[in-house]
């Protein structure tokens, strides 16, 4: 069992073991860490990232990438306000199936670009990234919403537990939908047809071609997904801050991204998977995270995931490199 | 043979008539008729680059055809396909660079046509292995159903993108080159399949450099000549000599070319060498100006030999010399400063970029000498190298600048060969330097080796065609569990005699 992991799991099994260290580091160095409370926050505080490495992941296997992700996030987060608007005020069914739906229309917006216009992916998300933080901009000379439905912004909690001292550790909505997010996606991509054929497609576009898998279906998939995901993230975002501001997300793309790969998924396709991804973000959250407790300044600790980033990935790479045999011709 | 059916008025399989392909203003195919009849076996034969893997291609819907193609599967008329179109006519295809997905299981590789469709379904791994593993019965192999395919040797990625073909209960199966990486017991089961196929009436279309090969298998020859169509020939009482001679339309004869190079001042010298589970105890020195052969069956350990002396792995006992020197090389760097340049088996995968041009994959490891004082690369300097190269190999291609992937799969292998040229070495190791290869090259490549050679050169050439050492090298051993069994000299033994003592 165990040994099947290792061997059908490197990149999980080592990341697992990165996790395992920093919880046991920050358990010795900060009283406030290996809590309840702290865990539950913590949670909290990254179920909306984890929906969007969810779709993220989806695009990077699938051989593509994405930047404009979290700006589509905040155009879904705006344009659902005047949509709720409109319906007489809403509710969570509503809501889930409007910002899923803006989402991936937004998503295929990428798609469309990129398969019938055939430029590839990063262009495209940089081209939409910045056209779409433009149009919100310009729409709503960047007006704040505070005034929202009152389902939308209350708290909704799924668990919750009070500690020996009084305080309270507590799930609340998003973290739940994460999980189904994430589920979802799993399910996507490794029990469907269609999450192989995505598979297949970005491991190796021509082969995938030429036994006929849907070129244009893959595009389309690949960018709905991630757009779904961007819309359930926004919408989230707002369960939790409470308030709709335009530039509040950009930048956040890059954490991800950055999460996504640490995780194992490889930029030109073909490889990754949801534990990875989790893992992933879990990395870059509790070393966030415990840096806070250790009251390091924020600066140092972009500083400091930026470098364990670096040191993960190139690790990863490295122990690849000695496990498939060595490059025959000498270097590519 | 196969044709005995009652009945002589039989639909061809597939028709093909006028069927032209240009890119870029080169002909690949230039009206071309190809037909091929229900449980025949039919060869593609041509030099490389003739266009056929491109013919393939169309009759897959891989490429569009230019106007005025006829088109027909089982007397159906179509007018246009789609590599899906194909596969419900029953056409499966093994592809000359497979195809597969590297990062994906062997299981998910063979059966990937289960998962196939545009609306979801649930995946079974299951049925997907059970499959998977039904197939490679048949072919008598056995390879792990969950490994990923990048971890296996090239030579069981053939059997899996062979398996992958099997699978679908093809009524016509395309194979373009499907035995250029395996052993030859492998190539013998292959060849098995292949007559049971055509005696349960499934037609398949094989393309080989392998003239014997060929004429063993085939019904029927469809020769091909720069994108024209020859000649539609019965491999009954047809001969190797007389093929070669339509596909290039020169005769080539056969002689043995060794000379005694031993007076000469080794080059490389091997003693004792062993790596554990590889090779044992290995011994050999390679003269200045002479052309060893190594052969032997796959699994012998003459790859990985091979890679030891190239310092790509690190042998654990025994002493490597080049020209008296010990050396002590800690990867496929430190061989190349050496001189010793080395063109593995795996040619496609790993030797070349493929997206690229040319030119600079030509000059790719000679950069550093091609530059001028201020680092720029001197562009004249470039094309000379590069012309002469093109030249040198006869290697067919529109512009030096057009990316690699454009050439046909012999020609790219060439274009592997040039870049190791290239850095003009002391000692040279070839690794199946004519995998692929077409015979009016083969004679090419082997006239290369001997200038080569000529002008000092070490050469270790490793082949598992015992003809091809046997009639170009100038010593020949023979290598068998990892040990050195025999050395002969060409010019005091048949070709039979070493055949037999390497094929046991
Ligand atoms: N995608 C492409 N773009 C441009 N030229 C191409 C392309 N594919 C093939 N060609 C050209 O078409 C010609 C025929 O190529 P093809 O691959 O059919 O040869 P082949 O007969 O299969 O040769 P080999 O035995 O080497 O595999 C070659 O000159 C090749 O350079
Ligand atoms: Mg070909």
């Amino acid at each position: 069992m165990v040994k099947a992991f290792l061997r059908d799991y490197p990149t999980e099994a080592r990341l697992l073991l990165v996790v395992l260290a920093i919880v046991l580091f920050l358990s010795l160095a900060s009283d406030s860490f290996f809590t309840l409370v702290n865990f539950t926050s913590l949670l909290n505080n990254t179920a909306v990232n984890l929906i969007w490495a969810a779709g993220l992941l989806v695009v990077l296997i699938a051989g593509g990438i994405d930047i404009s992700f979290a700006v589509a996030a905040s155009v879904v987060q705006y344009v659902a306000v005047y949509v709720f608007e409109a319906l007489g005020g809403g509710n969570w069914a509503i809501g889930f199936v409007v910002a899923g739906a803006l989402g991936i229309a937004l998503g295929f917006v990428n798609a469309t670009l990129i398969h019938h216009f055939r430029i590839i992916t990063i262009v495209v998300t940089i081209a939409t990234f910045n056209a779409f933080f433009g149009l919100l901009m310009f729409f709503t000379s960047g007006r704040f919403l505070y005034n929202l439905p009152d389902w939308w912004v209350d708290r909704i909690i799924i668990f919750e537990h009070q500690t020996a001292n009084g305080t309270w550790a507590e799930l609340t909505l998003p973290v739940a939908v994460m999980v189904l997010c994430l589920a979802a996606t799993w399910l996507l991509i490794n029990r469907t047809t269609l999450g192989r054929q995505l598979y297949a497609f970005g491991d190796n576009p021509e082969g995938a071609r030429r036994l006929g898998i849907n070129i244009a279906l893959m595009q389309f998939l690949a960018f709905g997904w991630m757009g779904m995901m961007a819309g359930i993230g926004g919408l989230m975002q707002v369960n939790i801050v409470q308030e709709v501001v335009p530039n509040a997300l950009i930048g956040r793309e890059l954490d991800v991204l950055a999460a996504v790969v640490l995780g194992g998924a490889r930029l030109g396709g073909g490889r990754g998977s949801v534990l990875g991804c989790v893992l992933g973000v879990m990395i870059v959250a509790l070393t966030q995270n415990g840096l806070n407790l250790m009251g390091v300044s924020p600066f140092a600790f972009k500083m400091v995931v930026g470098a364990i980033i670096l040191i993960a990935i190139s690790a990863s790479n490295l122990s690849f490199a000695r496990r498939v045999r060595p490059p025959v011709g000498g270097w590519k | 043979m196969a044709l005995d059916t009652p009945g002589a008025a039989l639909t061809p399989a597939i028709s093909f008539r006028h069927v032209s392909k240009v890119f870029g203003g080169v002909h690949a195919l230039d009206d071309v008729d190809f037909e091929v009849m229900p449980g025949e076996v039919h060869c593609l034969a041509g030099e490389n680059g003739c266009g056929k893997s491109t013919l393939i291609k169309i009759i897959t819907g891989v490429y569009t055809p230019e106007l005025g193609v006829e088109m027909a599967f089982f007397g159906r008329r179509v007018a246009s396909v789609t590599p899906n179109i194909a596969r419900q006519n029953g056409i499966a295809v093994i592809w000359q660079d497979l195809a597969l997905f590297p990062e994906m299981s062997v299981a998910e590789n063979i059966a990937f046509e289960t998962l196939l469709g545009n609306l979801p379904r649930l995946v079974s791994y299951r049925s997907l292995r059970a499959r998977s593993a039904a197939i490679l019965e048949t072919l008598g192999e056995d390879i792990d159903l969950d490994a990923r395919l990048n971890t296996l040797p090239i030579a069981q990625r053939q059997i899996v993108a062979i398996a992958r073909a099997l699978i679908s209960d093809a009524k016509l199966i395309f194979m373009d080159e499907p035995t250029a990486s395996l052993t030859q017991s492998e190539t013998d089961s292959l060849l098995g399949v292949v007559r049971k196929l055509a005696a349960r009436g499934v037609s398949v279309v094989f393309v080989s450099h392998r003239l014997a090969e060929v004429l063993d298998i085939a019904d029927r020859v469809t020769v091909l000549r720069d994108g024209k169509l020859v000649g539609v020939f019965e491999a009954e009482g047809m001969t190797q000599s007389r093929l070669t001679e339509l596909m290039t339309g020169k005769t080539f004869g056969a002689e043995v070319a060794a000379r005694d190079m031993t007076g000469a001042p080794a080059v490389l010298e091997v003693e004792g060498l062993s790596r554990h589970g590889e090779f044992e105890d290995v011994s050999l020195t390679v003269h200045k100006g002479e052309v060893v052969g190594l052969t032997g069956l796959i699994g012998a350990g003459r790859s990985e030999l091979g890679h030891a002396l190239f310092g790509m792995t690190r042998p654990d006992t025994g002493a490597i010399r080049l020209l008296g020197r010990a050396l002590h090389l800690r990867s496929n760097r430190d061989a190349v400063a050496e001189g010793i340049a080395y063109v593995s088996e795996d040619r496609l995968s790993l030797g070349l970029v493929q997206p690229q041009a040319i030119a600079d994959n030509i000059v790719l490891p000679i950069l550093s000498r091609i530059s001028r004082r201020t680092g720029l690369i001197s562009p004249t300097e470039k094309a000379g190298r590069v012309e002469h190269w093109l030249r040198e190999l006869s290697i067919k291609a529109g512009q030096p600048g057009d990316p690699v992937s454009t050439l046909s799969g012999g020609n790219q292998q060439r274009v592997v060969l040039a870049k190791w040229l290239a850095t003009n070495p002391r000692v040279l190791i070839l690794d199946s330097p004519t995998v692929g290869v077409d015979v009016g090259a083969r004679a090419g490549i082997f006239r290369i080796i001997r200038v080569l050679a000529e002008k000092g050169l070490a050469i270790l050439m490793i082949s598992d065609e015992v003809p091809e050492v046997y009639f170009n090298a100038d010593r020949v051993l023979h290598m068998a569990g990892g040990r050195i069994r025999g050395e002969y000299d060409p010019r005091k033994v048949t070709l039979k005699e070493l055949e037999a003592a390497v094929y046991g």
